[in-house]
């Protein structure tokens, strides 16, 4: 958008310098430029402060063992050793982490499609169904796992009130290292199964045009046939995008299990984002703390480059060529 | 209309009366399962609210009941008697006023600007927000609590707010940034032919238009805010600064009194936690629907 960049010199000469620094062609527009940065001037101080300032003190940080009290002293790569090597938690941790992610992800992809199709049949009273779909997923996450920490409690949760009414033994839903996993996945797909993907993908259902449903009739063309050949990949972008936001989000679980077990029991919830808070802030371990975060943001960005890069082998813009 | 009443009057033949049974089925089917699925969803909510309802012993009771005996409505009273449940709401809501108004009033500004300025350097703005939508927070996270401590803003609620006023955030610039960018751009040159300046322009034409725009972001933004947890966990300290949910978490950890059963009274917390989120979404659903699937789309 730099217009000025391309100009002819002669255009340019008459220009004072701070024109030519903003990229405006006159004197006129340097003062509407100028106005532009004013305009933009949160955003400006925002990035520099809040973002950019932070990433190079976080990149210092993480090379060095740092606490509050006693300042920072040069340790190269040592936080990334210890953590690679050294720390017991760190592999455990990133495991359990990618493990929940792993099964989480499709179950409420998988789950939100089948549900925004449901509700794109022109049933009546789709309306009213959405919205309850979506009410767990207006649930604070805090107030999730609070909620289901005593729904599936040991003794007293009526869950297995019921259960034991039935006969069965009390199921230790949250109180196993072997159960503690799957329980989490159950109730985070609970609450986000209905949620924002299930809207995004209703977004999509409803934007796939009549006349292809109609041609393939026309053709004899089966629901599933349909389905696979037509609604799959006209609605791929919302898939790549709910797929993409979905991961990072699994991966970031924080909240759920610092709520419900404190990454218990015996370590059995204990995430990777609850390990670089526990380093960081229950430890002031600042600079561990920072190299656990890039490790963090490194796998993020890996994961994301990768869909992106295998997306456009199964993505389909209807409006590209 | 009149081919169709022919065809409608024609008489049924078996093939299309078993057409339509088995269509009728298919239809009965499928309320079935989307009842099932709208109980499997709704089912905690409602025993929450009637568990908050019950009596200290009742809520234990086996079996467990569907609806308590009598309804307990001391009990929403009694959580802000035991815990400071009214100073928590009080600051929860003061952060969100304030961090909403900052996303909202900051992201519109420099949506603006992003979308009807020309200038050096407009682009890279627009791609570093956009990169930023990558990072995890994590990231920035350990700087941001170094600066905050610096400036004696722990334990209070000023980390929570003061950022949102600068940007508010990228997704919510890169939101308004598309917004402006359907507008015509001569509803700005008119005005300006007549002589109103860029910021009048700005609040007597594109604000107004973006109002759509501005009720999903501050809908959105809102929940957002209510629900935080990390951020108030790490800054706050005392009791008395807690917001709703990291007080929700300390209640849960520290019963009000340690011998006696409180998930009644927990429950009714949990309640009060999630009961403006719901609020909110019914009174403005169309905003917050709309702006969930822009999103999907823009991706």
């Amino acid at each position: 958008m730099d217009l000025a960049v391309g100009k002819p010199l002669s255009a340019n000469r008459r220009l004072s310098l701070l024109a030519r620094i903003v990229g405006a062609e006159s004197e006129l527009k340097k003062k509407d430029a100028l106005q532009g940065y004013l305009f933009a001037l949160p955003w400006i101080i925002g990035l520099v402060v809040f973002v950019a300032g932070p990433i190079l003190v976080s990149v210092y940080l993480s090379l060095n063992d740092y606490s509050v009290l006693s300042g920072a002293t040069w340790v190269g790569l040592a936080n990334y050793r210890r953590a690679f090597l050294e720390d017991p938690l760190f592999w455990p941790s990133l495991g359990r982490t990618l493990y929940y992610a792993g099964a989480v992800v499709p179950i409420s992809l998988v789950g939100s499609l089948l549900l925004a199709t449901l509700l794109n049949q022109k049933l009546r009273g789709t309306n009213a169904f959405r919205s309850l779909f979506f009410l767990p997923h207006l649930t604070p996450t805090v107030a999730l796992a609070v909620l289901w920490s005593w729904l599936l409690h040991p003794h007293l949760g009526p869950v297995n009130m019921v259960i034991q009414a039935l006969g069965l033994e009390p199921y230790p839903f949250l109180t196993t290292r072997q159960t503690v996993i799957p329980s989490m996945i159950m109730i985070s797909t609970w609450s986000s199964v209905g949620g924002n993907n299930m809207l995004i993908f209703l977004a999509g259902l409803q934007g796939v045009p009549a006349e292809l449903y109609e041609a393939a009739d026309i053709d004899g063309a089966s629901s599933a046939r349909k389905f696979l050949n037509i609604t799959l990949p006209m609605i791929s972008p919302s898939i790549l995008f709910n797929l993409v936001m979905g991961i990072i989000g699994a991966l970031k679980v924080f909240g759920l299990a610092y709520v419900a077990t404190n990454g218990g029991p015996n370590y059995g919830s204990w995430f990777f984002a609850l390990h670089i808070y526990s380093q960081a802030f229950a430890y002031f371990r600042l600079g561990y703390g920072s190299a656990l975060a890039w490790f963090f943001a490194a796998i993020l960005i890996v994961f994301t480059m990768i869909q992106l890069r295998l997306s456009n082998r199964w993505v389909f813009y209807a409006g590209a060529n | 209309m009149a081919t169709i009443d022919t065809v409608r009057s024609a008489p049924t033949t078996a093939k299309t009366r078993s057409y339509q049974a088995s269509r009728r089925l298919r239809r009965t089917t499928l309320y079935l399962v989307v009842i099932i699925l709208a109980i499997i969803f709704a089912f905690p909510f409602f025993y929450t609210v009637s568990s908050s309802l019950k009596g200290q012993w009742e809520v234990l009771l086996f079996p467990p009941t569907l609806l308590p005996d009598v309804p307990q409505w001391l009990n929403y009273v009694r959580v802000f008697q035991v815990t400071p449940f009214g100073t928590w709401l009080l600051n929860t809501i003061t952060v969100v006023v304030l961090s909403t108004s900052g996303a909202v009033i900051s992201s519109t500004l420099v949506g603006y600007s992003l979308a009807r300025f020309r200038y050096r350097g407009r682009d890279l703005l627009l791609m570093l927000a956009l990169a930023t939508m990558m990072l995890p927070g994590q990231v920035t996270l350990i700087p941001q609590f170094l600066l905050f401590n610096k400036l004696g803003w722990i334990n209070t609620i000023r980390p929570l707010w003061i950022p949102a006023w600068f940007g508010g955030g990228a997704f919510n610039i890169f939101l308004m940034r598309q917004f402006m960018m359907t507008l015509p751009v001569e509803l700005d040159e008119a005005a300006s032919i007549d002589g109103a300046s860029r910021l009048r322009t700005f609040l007597t034409i594109l604000v107004p238009l973006c109002k759509p725009a501005i009720a999903t972001m501050a809908v959105i933004s809102f929940m957002g805010n209510w629900s935080d947890f990390m951020s108030p966990l790490i800054y706050l300290n005392s009791q008395d600064k807690f917001t709703v949910a990291v007080g929700l978490n300390y209640f849960k950890a520290v019963p009000a009194s340690s011998e006696e059963q409180f998930y009644h009274y927990l429950m009714a917390a949990c309640v009060i936690s999630l009961a403006p989120c719901i609020v909110m979404f019914f009174s403005a659903q169309r905003y917050f629907v709309r702006g969930i699937a822009m999103t999907g789309l823009k991706g």
